[in-house]
């Protein structure tokens, strides 16, 4: 069973979308029991940081998700989550399950933020079985505006400026800053491993 | 290295795909899923879909199709068509949409991106600017999806595109009225003098009629993804062959 954690304000149908389009049959669930159940646990996530936080706090799902033992996958602002805190909105704590704390990208005049649109991979971890068959330089698609430094949870990177965490892992938790879900193929190919780990 | 867009555009009029010659006499050119599958498998990097009735009717974007999208869909989209209200966007954006695009509601009440922007965040609040060119300016224009009905505003298309990126706009759709349908090539000019005056990412909509006219909008006015409707839906060209051209033109494509 693959629970999609509802914490309130994430995009949920294109993510429950794309793992029925791999065959899966995703539950959405706030409740700790099922998740604590589940075989893979995603936690989706759109919006703001603080307001993603006070969700998961006002459904007592802080702890509960630290104590995840199954494969966890966080997308996008859910990945955020996974570290230490963020910058955003003036900071606010994060479910400190990785290392680090998440920044607001660089913005010039050649790289405006939010950063919008497909860029490229730079993988740093070859071995790690959920970029299995993803290309070096290979594109996915990106919106956000903070992002976690490259620091030894990286398994793949992207430049905008300066290079980000595209890709974290640690043990059972991962994370893609980018969105799998309208990456393409190449997210397909993500989401898929990530199914089979 | 983020790689420029190309976006196929979508008219849809009552549950179909239309287009028309600047903006009028649309003829049906086919169904929805079957067109924004096609241009998946070819490579596209967004879609946009316009209910371009919308506006000009009064009412809301007919959703049910939304949905439909959003499960074969595996690359963004962004709906257009009438959105008037917080609660309207939500509810395209949780049946999947990615973005949503405004246009005539912003002319009647600018306030609306800065809502839409604060409830929702920028990257997924899109301005769609309707512009033409008056004497040695341009001018923005709504009600552009019927023909009877279209008028113009004594907005200046450089001063409204300043004001959507202050209110909230996280990206600009620019239609270029006096090109669109014509497949004559972006109007380089009128999107250089856009892309000076605003930060956020730029699209180019309006008169892609050959590989030429991609590369000129990407490197003379420095968009970051152009729109096209006729030249695709005509077939006149594949995404595949415009994002393959660009690349031996040195312009960084995702193929």
């Amino acid at each position: 069973m693959i629970v999609l954690v509802d914490s309130g304000v994430a995009n949920l149908a294109s993510v429950v979308a794309a793992l029925r389009r791999l065959g899966a049959e995703p539950v959405v669930s706030a409740e700790a029991e099922v998740l604590k159940k589940a075989d893979r646990v995603i936690l989706p996530g759109v919006g703001a940081a603080a307001a993603a936080m006070a969700q998961i706090r006002d459904k007592n799902l802080i702890e509960p998700l630290r104590g995840l033992t199954q494969p966890v996958l966080g997308i996008c602002l859910g990945m955020q989550l996974l570290f230490e805190g963020s910058d955003e909105s003036g900071g606010t704590d994060g479910l400190g399950i990785l290392p680090g704390r998440v920044e607001l990208l660089p913005a010039s005049s050649d790289t405006p933020v939010p950063h919008m649109g497909w860029n490229q991979l730079d993988i740093v971890a070859p071995a790690h079985p959920l970029l299995r068959d993803v290309a070096h330089g290979a594109y996915v698609y990106y919106v956000h505006s903070y992002a976690a430094p490259v620091s030894p949870v990286t398994v793949a990177s992207t430049r905008y400026g300066a290079p980000f965490t595209a890709v974290a892992a640690q043990r059972n938790f991962m994370g893609c800053q980018f969105h799998p879900e309208r990456s393409g193929d190449v997210g397909s190919r993500i989401l898929r491993n990530f199914l089979e780990l | 290295m983020l790689a420029k867009r190309i976006i196929p555009c979508l008219d849809v009029k009552d549950g179909q795909v239309v287009k028309g010659v600047q903006f009028r006499n649309h003829e049906v050119v086919g169904e929805i899923i079957a067109l924004a599958e096609r241009y998946r498998d070819e490579g596209a990097d967004e879609l946009v879909f316009y209910d371009i009735t919308a506006s000009s009717d009064g009412r809301s974007v007919d959703r049910s199709w939304i949905s439909r999208i959003a499960a074969v869909l595996d690359i963004p989209f962004c709906v257009a068509g009438g959105i008037r209200s917080l609660d309207e966007a939500r509810q395209v954006l949780a049946n999947g949409a990615d973005k949503i695009s405004i246009n005539s509601p912003a002319l009647e009440n600018p306030d609306l991106i800065d809502r839409l922007a604060a409830e929702f965040g920028n990257q997924c609040v899109v301005a769609g600017i309707d512009s033409r060119r008056e004497g040695d300016d341009w001018y923005v224009y709504q009600y552009t999806g019927d023909e009877t009905r279209t008028k113009a505003t004594r907005r200046r298309t450089l001063d409204w595109a300043q004001e959507v990126v202050t209110r909230g706009a996280g990206e600009i759709v620019l239609n270029c009225m006096n090109q669109d349908g014509m497949r004559q090539g972006y109007d380089v000019e009128q999107l250089r003098a856009v892309r000076e005056r605003v930060s956020v990412p730029l699209i180019a909509s309006g008169g892609a009629g050959a590989l030429e006219h991609f590369a000129a909008a990407f490197r003379e006015a420095r968009v970051d993804g152009a729109l096209a409707a006729s030249v695709f839906h005509k077939q006149v060209l594949t995404v595949g062959e415009v994002k393959s051209y660009l690349r031996d033109q040195g312009i960084a494509v995702r193929l």
